[in-house]
Order: structure tokens, then C-alpha cells, then sequence
């Protein structure tokens, strides 16, 4: 169980990296003995669902306001560690990412409900990983319960006592932010039982929901200005600290890839429709803004016992945070859904737009005089 | 159309990827295509608006003024390393370590400085082509930019949204790798590497043109800090950008890279 593929690719990525593996063994035989003795009896009578996961920016089904009392909801996510390619310039990164994707996919559950999560960690795999839920209680969120071996499996559950929309991330010792920044993060939706509130305790409904993922890379040049590039995460991983270091991203991007939100992947909606935007970011703050639109309703930081803030033009998302906004659209047109640190928007690729279809409102905007000569 | 073609020591050193380059000034010149005056329909270029909304620019008959030779090839980064070893052109931001590539990551402004070396090396005139001049250069490989859309004037999203929609498809399968120099593409004239993955810098200003419903030029105004960039699609620049990515063809695709060839006024 604790043999470790030491290929040609390990042995290259340099005595920091051996020792993180060598440590990597021990605590994946100390993880097996606490899991042992952690057996759930309590909860085996509740009823389960099970949950497919979509991938982002959509949201898997789910109902607003709960049926029935508490579940116990069963996720599945495989790890995938793979080479991702952010933008058109060359630029690619070794993404260790949560069931394929950056960022991994979004869970919805009620509070009260129990998640109970199948983590699997593929055996095509390099690395150690497990997964902190800053929506959980106990164990570095998770963390210390979940650490896998490529080719192991563990199934953790916890209960979702907090309502909000929370980060969750991988977390393994020694090299936590070189896995996030590797793009190994998502988010979880708790909803009140009763659904969203506002702050005069208003049903706060929405007809749709994307989930977006902010992410902020650091990919090495080489000394004539190109990108580098690497044949496993671990050759990788010295390089990219270095650049971590900096503080100075070289992308800042949604969903994984610059334009992932644009073009013929952009979000869309209809005027008069509600449109959720879960946004999330798991390292480094961000500003989110529509431009064009307004926030309704927005937690910018994410949990739903504070009341919402109300037709805001841009809200503050703390690194290692989720927000939620909710605006009803009332113009048809594009619009851009940014973070409005305008560089990392413009220059480094945190932009997305929504195409939005429908009747033109002349009382709410018009153009009097066509641009003209003075 | 006579064509004449003189081969470049340079550009063979170019294509064989040495990225030395002598230090003293080569004698033989660009191969070089010749253009005369004759007219060709041609989408003209600028923002042009009917009523105040935009609509695309009209073809017409259009003609050169006086016959020029244009570079087969674009100006290489072979080419671009020896103005900067003669001090007349500063570093492209494009990578200097790959001599057969056309050179990327340079500004009009910085088009121009080549174009004055040149001319003040060999004696004659060089310069950045027209929008005409490229068009006519290009021929068969020239891409109609028109969108074909029409404006609703009650609902100005009509066309945001048609646009985004045609910009989204155009930009669906772009070839994005930028190639060695004279290995993308050729036309009937024998000029290489038209609408790859760099766009080339021209000496046409962007010009805003208002029309009446018979297309009536009403009025005309000339933006003389912002030039037209050829390619898969015209795209406006201002003259200082030298990486385009927030510039250009409105809300969908810029242009991926920034170079330019030159055309050699005839004696």
C-alpha cells in the first residue's frame, strides 16, 4: 500500500521533493489507523441521495429549499493530476485538480445535511492528496482523515452545520499552496434548509447558478522570456516556488484557462431571469464586479446567517473565501464578469461574460446623441 | 501582374535558424513582389456607421497609386536582430532566440524605426504598406472582415450580441502557432504567410466614417495614433502596443501577434 511509483520524472524533482514523498508515507499509515476507529453509528438510519457532479461553471440539481429533514449526501471525486493548457501564449501548468477540473466541481448540501465524500486518487498519479473543507469541523477540515496514495480511496463524512458557500482545497503537509495554486480547489453551497434570505427575511430565489473559480498561477520563464515547461508535477514543483514566491502571478484567471468564461463558453442568461454567481477563490483576494449590472443580493464573504449586502457594484472576496451574488438581469447585451482588479482582469485573464437576450429598456438607458462631430 | 523576386542572403540564414547574424550591413536585398496599379472590389477599412450605428464598410473598386514591391515574407526575427545589433531598433518582445520566426511584439512605431533603417541603408524608400496596398498584396488569401449583421435600432444588444456570436465562431479553430517565416502560405503573386497568427502593422490611420442610407459619405475623421493591423480580420491598434491581446477587433478576438513587412517605393 505505501509503495510509491519512483519513476524517472520523481528522482529528477530535486531533494525537496524526495522528502516531501519520504514524509508522505508515514502519515498515509498513520491516516488508515485514525480512520479505523472513527466508525459512524448515529446517522445510518437518515436517507442517502447520491449526487453526479457537473463540471464548472455549471452546478449539479439541487433544490433551494430542502424537502424532507437532513440527508446524507454521497459525492465521488477522482483526482487527476494533468497538464493543462492557460492561455494561447504556451503557457501551460501541471493542474492537480478535483475530478478533472480547475476548479473542482461545486456541491450543494442543506444545513443539517451530512456529505459524505468518496476521494478518489487516481493510480496515474504522483502525489499525495487529500481535501480541507472549510465548511467541516475537526481535522484541518478534513484534511488529516483524507491523505491518499495514487491508487488509494478514502470516504470521509462530516456535517454541514455552517450555512454558506465555502472553499474547499487540498491540503497536504508541506506543500499546501503549491497544490492550491495548482488549481486543487472548489467550493460547497450550504443553503438554510429554507432557502436564501434577505435581509428583511425575503425569499431570495435564483433561476440559475454558475460556479466560478478564480485562480491565480505561477508558471516559470526561462531565461529568454518563454514559458517552461515540464514532463511531471514534480519536475515542476521547485520552479514553481520559486515564482509562488514573488507573489506575482502570471495568471489570474477564471476556470481554469484565460477565456474559459468567453466566446462560445461564456455564461448566458435572459432579462428578467436570476442569475446565481458563486464565486470563489482559494489563495489570493479578488473583487468581483459585473460590468454593466449590479449585485442584488451578495454575501461577499459567503454565509448565509449574515444578511445580505444589497445592489452593490463591486464586493470583496478574502483569499480562502467563497461569495455568493444574486442579480436579476434588466438589459439584454454582453457583459463582463471580471475581477475588477482591472490588470488581473484585462492583462492576466480574470474575465468572463454573460450573454444576455431580450427586450432593450429605453427608460433605463439611451443613447441621445450618436457619437458625433463637436 | 509582374512579379520579381530577388533572394536575401539573410533570409536563408534566417530559415536555417542561425541566430547569428554578421555585423556588417548585407547588400542583397528582401525577395521582393511588385504591385501595379490595378483595381481590385475591396472591402474598404474602418468603423463605419449609418444613423449612428455601425455597419460594415462598403466594397469598392479601389486602386493603388503607383506600383511598390512588397516583401514576400515578413520581416523575420533574423531580420529584426540586425537592426537592433546596428542600434536602430530596439528588443521585439517576441522571442529573440528563434531567428526563422517572423518577428512578434513590435509596435507600429517600432515598424517604422525598421522602416527607416532600411531606407537609409540601401538608399531607397521603405515603408509600411496601405490597407490597399496589403489587400492587393495578399489576393486571394485576403479574408473578407465583414460581419453581416444588421442593427435594430430599438434594441442596440441585437447587434452586441450578433457580433459576439460571429466573433465566438471566428475565433473557434484559429490557428495560434506562429510558424517559421514562408511556411505558412503562399499566393499566385508568390507572397508567403498571409492571416496566420501575426497580424501586420500598415500606414492606413483607423478613420470613422459616417454614411447616409444611400452610402453617402456624410463625414470622415481620421484617428492618427491608431493604425490598421492585417490579418484574419482588420483590427485597429493603437501605434505603441506591441502585444495586442487587449486591443482590436471588438469585444471577441484580438489579434495574436504583432509584425509587419514592408513595401519599397518604386524609383
Amino acid at each position: 500500500m505505501t509503495t510509491l511509483p519512483v519513476s524517472r520524472r520523481t528522482l529528477l524533482a530535486g531533494a525537496a521533493f524526495a522528502g516531501a514523498l519520504t514524509q508522505v508515507r508515514q502519515v498515509a499509515a498513520e491516516t488508515k489507523a485514525v480512520l479505523t476507529s472513527a466508525t459512524p453509528s448515529d446517522v445510518d438510519s437518515l436517507p442517502r441521495v447520491k449526487v453526479k457532479l457537473v463540471d464548472p461553471p455549471f452546478v449539479h440539481e439541487h433544490e433551494q429549499v430542502a424537502t424532507g429533514g437532513p440527508k446524507v449526501v454521497e459525492f465521488e471525486i477522482t483526482i487527476h493530476e494533468k497538464k493543462i493548457k492557460l492561455d494561447d501564449s504556451g503557457a501551460e501548468v501541471w493542474a492537480s485538480t478535483f475530478n478533472g477540473t480547475v476548479p473542482g466541481p461545486l456541491m450543494v448540501v442543506h444545513e443539517g445535511d451530512y456529505v459524505e465524500l468518496t476521494l478518489i486518487n487516481a493510480p496515474t498519479n504522483e502525489l499525495l492528496h487529500n481535501i480541507d473543507f472549510h465548511s467541516s469541523t475537526g481535522a484541518l477540515g478534513g484534511g488529516a482523515l483524507t491523505q491518499i496514495n495514487p491508487g488509494e480511496k478514502t470516504i470521509l463524512r462530516w456535517k454541514a452545520t455552517k450555512p454558506g458557500v465555502f472553499v474547499y482545497h487540498c491540503a497536504p503537509p508541506g506543500m499546501v499552496a503549491w497544490h492550491v495554486v495548482s488549481g486543487m480547489n472548489g467550493a460547497i453551497m450550504v443553503l438554510p434548509r429554507d432557502g436564501l434570505k434577505g435581509r428583511d427575511g425575503e425569499a431570495v430565489t435564483y433561476d440559475k447558478v454558475y460556479y466560478v473559480g478564480e485562480q491565480d498561477f505561477y508558471v516559470p520563464r526561462d531565461a529568454a522570456g518563454n514559458w517552461k515547461t515540464y514532463d511531471s508535477p514534480g519536475e515542476s514543483y521547485e520552479d514553481t516556488v520559486a515564482v509562488m514566491k514573488t507573489l506575482t502571478p502570471s495568471h489570474v484567471v477564471f476556470n481554469g484557462a484565460v477565456g474559459a468564461l468567453t466566446g462560445d463558453n461564456a455564461m448566458t442568461a435572459k432579462v428578467g431571469e436570476t442569475v446565481a454567481f458563486i464565486h470563489s477563490q482559494a489563495n489570493r483576494d479578488t473583487r468581483p464586479h459585473l460590468i454593466g449590472g449590479h449585485g442584488d443580493y451578495v454575501w461577499a464573504t459567503g454565509k448565509f446567517n449574515n444578511p445580505p449586502e444589497r445592489g452593490l457594484e463591486t464586493w470583496f472576496i478574502p483569499g480562502g473565501t467563497a461569495g455568493l451574488m444574486v442579480y436579476t438581469f434588466q438589459q439584454p447585451g454582453i457583459y463582463a464578469y471580471v475581477n475588477h482588479n482591472l490588470i488581473e482582469a484585462f492583462e492576466l485573464g480574470a474575465a468572463g461574460h454573460v450573454k444576455v437576450e431580450g427586450e432593450w429598456n429605453d427608460d433605463l438607458m439611451k443613447q441621445i446623441l450618436a457619437p458625433s462631430a463637436v | 501582374m509582374q512579379v520579381s523576386a530577388l533572394l536575401m542572403a539573410g533570409a536563408a540564414f534566417g530559415a536555417l535558424g542561425i541566430s547569428f547574424w554578421p555585423q556588417t550591413t548585407p547588400t542583397a536585398l528582401p525577395e521582393l513582389v511588385r504591385l501595379v496599379p490595378a483595381p481590385f472590389a475591396h472591402r474598404l477599412d474602418g468603423d463605419w456607421q449609418q444613423g449612428g450605428w455601425p455597419v460594415d464598410a462598403p466594397v469598392e473598386r479601389v486602386t493603388i497609386p503607383a506600383p511598390v514591391e512588397i516583401m514576400a515574407l515578413p520581416v523575420s526575427m533574423a531580420d529584426w536582430q540586425t537592426c537592433v545589433a546596428e542600434g536602430a531598433c530596439t528588443a521585439a518582445d517576441g522571442p529573440a532566440d528563434q531567428s526563422d520566426l517572423p518577428v512578434t511584439g513590435v509596435s507600429w512605431i517600432d515598424a517604422n524605426a525598421y522602416a527607416a533603417w532600411m531606407s537609409d541603408r540601401t538608399g531607397d524608400t521603405w515603408r509600411l504598406p496601405s490597407d490597399v496596398e496589403w489587400a492587393q498584396a495578399a489576393g486571394e488569401l485576403f479574408r473578407d472582415d465583414a460581419l453581416g449583421i444588421e442593427s435594430d435600432p430599438s434594441n442596440p444588444a441585437v447587434l452586441w450580441l450578433a457580433e459576439y456570436s460571429a466573433e465566438s465562431a471566428r475565433s473557434r479553430n484559429l490557428d495560434r502557432e506562429v510558424r517559421p517565416v514562408g511556411n505558412l502560405n503562399v499566393n499566385a503573386l508568390g507572397v508567403h504567410d498571409i492571416g496566420g497568427a501575426v497580424w501586420e502593422w500598415t500606414s492606413t490611420c483607423l478613420r470613422r466614417v459616417e454614411v447616409d442610407g444611400s452610402g453617402a459619405i456624410l463625414r470622415q475623421s481620421d484617428s492618427c495614433g491608431i493604425y490598421i493591423a492585417e490579418g484574419l480580420h482588420r483590427a485597429a491598434i493603437s501605434d505603441f502596443v506591441r502585444d495586442p491581446k487587449s486591443g482590436g477587433c471588438s469585444v471577441g478576438v484580438p489579434p495574436a501577434n504583432l509584425g509587419f513587412r514592408l513595401v519599397r517605393e518604386a524609383g
